[in-house]
C-alpha cells in the first residue's frame, strides 16, 4: 500500500517525529510504499541540522535523515512553515539574507502543495502530532 | 472513486499556528480544484466566534480569513455541534452560517472524503 505521512510536531516538544519514525520503519519492514513525507507546522524543526541533543538522549533529526536517507524517500518540509520557524536552504538563506542555512541534506523544502499531491497519491495518509 | 479532502481542526485560534495553518492546507487543495470541505471541532469551534480582534495580540483575524473561503471555492464549513454544546456557544454567535453535524453523522460525513487532513 501506498502511504503518505505528514509530521506536525517537533522533536523537543512533541513525540509525533518520533512515532512517525516507528511508524515508517514498521510501513518499510513490511513491504508498504512512502511516497512522501511531509514535515509541517512545529514538525519543520525535525530537519535542522544544529539541534544537538544531549548525548544520552536519542537524536531524533539524525535518525530520520539517516532514515531518508538509506530508504531513498520523498522528504518534503513546507516551505512557509520552515522560514517561520528558522529552517532554511542555503537559496532561502541568500534570498532573505539570514546569517545560515540549517536544512539538513536529504531534505527539501517546497510548498504546501506538496502535502496534497503526497495525499493524493497515497492510498492512505497518516498525520502525526495533529 | 474521485479525490476529495475534509480538513478537519481541531486548534483554537490563536493557540500557535495549527488554526492559520490548517486553512492554509484547505486553501491550497481547493486551489488544486480538489473538492475540499472544512470541518471545525473541538477547541477549533472557537476560530468562528463572531467580534475577534486579533489586532492587539497581533496576529491576523482567523474570522475574516474563514469568510473568504468562499472565494476560493469552499462554500460550506461544517462544525460538530456536540463541540459547540459543550463550550456553551450558540449558533447565533458565529460570525457566519455554517452547517451544523451531529455525533452521529460526523463518521458518515468524514468517511465521504477519499482522504482527510487532521489538525
Amino acid at each position: 500500500m501506498k502511504f503518505a505521512l505528514a509530521v506536525y510536531g517537533a522533536p523537543a516538544n512533541s513525540q509525533a517525529p518520533q512515532s512517525a519514525l516507528h511508524f515508517a520503519r514498521a510501513l518499510v519492514a513490511q513491504g508498504h510504499e512512502i511516497v512522501r513525507l511531509f514535515f509541517y507546522q512545529d514538525g519543520v524543526n525535525t530537519a535542522t541540522a544544529i539541534a544537538q541533543p544531549p548525548q544520552d538522549e536519542s537524536d531524533l533529526p539524525a535518525q530520520w535523515q539517516a532514515f531518508i536517507q538509506e530508504h531513498q524517500l520523498d522528504a518534503v518540509v513546507c516551505i512557509a512553515a520552515a522560514l517561520r520557524r528558522g529552517v532554511v536552504d542555503l537559496a532561502e538563506a541568500k534570498r532573505y539574507q539570514l546569517p545560515g542555512s540549517n536544512l539538513r541534506d536529504g531534505y527539501e523544502l517546497s510548498g504546501l502543495g506538496q502535502l496534497v499531491d503526497g495525499a493524493l497519491l497515497a492510498d492512505r495518509v497518516v498525520t502525526f502530532g495533529a | 472513486m474521485s479525490q476529495s479532502v475534509c480538513i478537519i481542526s481541531t486548534r483554537a485560534p490563536y493557540s500557535g499556528q495549527s488554526a492559520r495553518e490548517a486553512l492554509d492546507a484547505a486553501l491550497v487543495c481547493a486551489s488544486y480544484d480538489i473538492p475540499t470541505a472544512l470541518l471545525l471541532m473541538g477547541e477549533g469551534v472557537f476560530q468562528l466566534l463572531q467580534g475577534q480582534d486579533s489586532r492587539h495580540i497581533p496576529r491576523k483575524n482567523i474570522s475574516a480569513m474563514l469568510q473568504a473561503l468562499p472565494l476560493y471555492g469552499i462554500d460550506s464549513i461544517y462544525v460538530d455541534e456536540r463541540s459547540l454544546l459543550e463550550r456553551g456557544i450558540e449558533a447565533s454567535q458565529l460570525c457566519q452560517s455554517v452547517t451544523m453535524l451531529s455525533q452521529g453523522e460526523l463518521p458518515t460525513f468524514i468517511r465521504q472524503h477519499s482522504k482527510v487532513l487532521n489538525f
